[in-house]
């Protein structure tokens, strides 16, 4: 009786494995590939001297799962903002076994802009944000980690200024604050922005932090102190944020802070819910008491 | 330290002392009138802190950025974005 074959729906990466359009799309790219060439070398001699007195080098870290509307645009915006700027960068989709088809567009997108520039580090299944971060800097080259979420919310554009604010100030961390200066949200109700600044407000009482947004998880790390803050951080969620600003001060690390604007995800629903909450004060009140 | 202990060791701090002049345990001979003072200053302390703790959050709330902008910003850079890839053959 073969019947419920016929009444589940077949799975996307079914679908994906007996697409025979597979090779199709990939000369597609070869093609395109082909006809950008001259622009793409144009390109790199124009910003080579700006390069050569820099050597530093930029990894972007994307943990994705279910992104495929998104990812598309972050990596446009991305590739865009660091063209603009003529820093050295290569960005590395970490894919959680998204099942809406995440990874082939990211597949396409390598095809684009070539694979020095889009990294694919998928893993199987949905594993922890932290998880996420030691697989992308196992393979990171860069010697600085820039992590962003990939649902549009953190703008690429901000990047260039905490590079800037980083150089400046020599800083081993610089976050994106949305509480202070030109910083800010859109999208959110006035119910939303209760919650978040009184969160803030009771989170910098009681553990004086030293940057005004420990929740938010654009950032830029020096690789080697990203790697020491992720083997100490143990939280999970808005709490692991939190955790590595926390520990960050505690290990002696300089913040700097950036003024962002967070626009509320695009595409998808973003969630703060009752348990949202008493997780984030869990894990307040867990840093309250260890740190 | 942590910050639990640093408070813990500020609350025991504020605590004794409060103790010491309401009740006058090292016999100080502390006059009536500062004593009277001093006994319901951990109620005010926690009123005070309550109104700055709602006054900042209710400030806060009020002035913080709406970013109309941004948002603007980012939807035509979404249409530009779409357009651009579709041309480099990318299939959403």
């Amino acid at each position: 009786m073969s019947y419920s074959g016929h009444i589940l729906p077949p799975c996307r990466w079914q679908y994906c494995a007996i697409q025979p359009a597979l090779p199709l799309w990939k000369q597609i790219i070869e093609e395109d590939h082909r006809r950008f060439i001259i622009p793409s070398n144009m390109a790199s001699r124009k910003s080579s001297s700006k390069r050569q007195a820099n050597k530093d080098k930029y990894s972007v870290l994307l943990p994705t799962y279910n992104e495929r509307e998104n990812l598309p645009l972050i990596v446009w915006l991305l590739v865009k903002y660091f063209g603009e700027s003529g820093y050295d960068y290569e960005i590395i989709v970490i894919d959680d076994g998204s099942p809406d088809g995440t990874l082939q567009v990211a597949q396409q997108l390598q095809g684009i802009y070539g694979a020095h520039r889009v990294l694919l580090r998928p893993r199987e299944k949905k594993l922890g944000l932290g998880t996420a971060y030691i697989h992308g800097i196992k393979h990171a080259t860069g010697n600085f980690i820039i992590i962003m979420d990939a649902d549009l919310s953190h703008h690429p554009k901000f990047i260039p200024e905490f590079i800037q604010k980083q150089k400046e100030g020599g800083f081993d961390v610089v976050s994106g604050t949305r509480y202070s200066g030109n910083g800010g949200v859109y999208g959110w109700d006035l119910r939303r922005k209760l919650i978040s600044r009184g969160a803030n407000f009771l989170t910098q009482v009681l553990l004086r932090p030293g940057a005004s947004d420990l929740t938010g998880s654009f950032r830029l790390y020096k690789k080697e102190v990203l790697e020491q803050l992720v083997d100490r951080c143990v939280s999970k969620g808005y709490v692991f944020q939190m955790e590595m600003i926390v520990r960050a001060r505690q290990l002696g690390y300089s913040i700097g802070e950036v003024p962002i604007s967070f626009v509320d995800r695009v595409y998808g629903e973003s969630k703060l819910g009752g348990n949202e909450i008493v997780s984030f004060l869990k894990g307040l009140l867990t840093l309250f008491a260890t740190t | 330290m942590t910050k639990l202990l640093e408070w813990l060791l500020g609350v025991s701090v504020v605590v004794t002392a409060w103790g010491l002049l309401t009740f006058d345990l090292l016999d100080l001979k502390v006059p009536q009138v500062y004593r009277e003072v001093v006994w319901p200053m951990p109620v005010y302390l926690l009123v005070v802190f309550g109104c700055y703790s709602i006054a900042t959050v209710g400030y806060r709330v009020a002035t913080f950025n709406d970013c109309e902008e941004a948002a603007q910003e980012l939807q035509a850079q979404i249409k530009e974005a779409k357009l651009d890839l579709k041309k480099k053959g990318l299939k959403f």
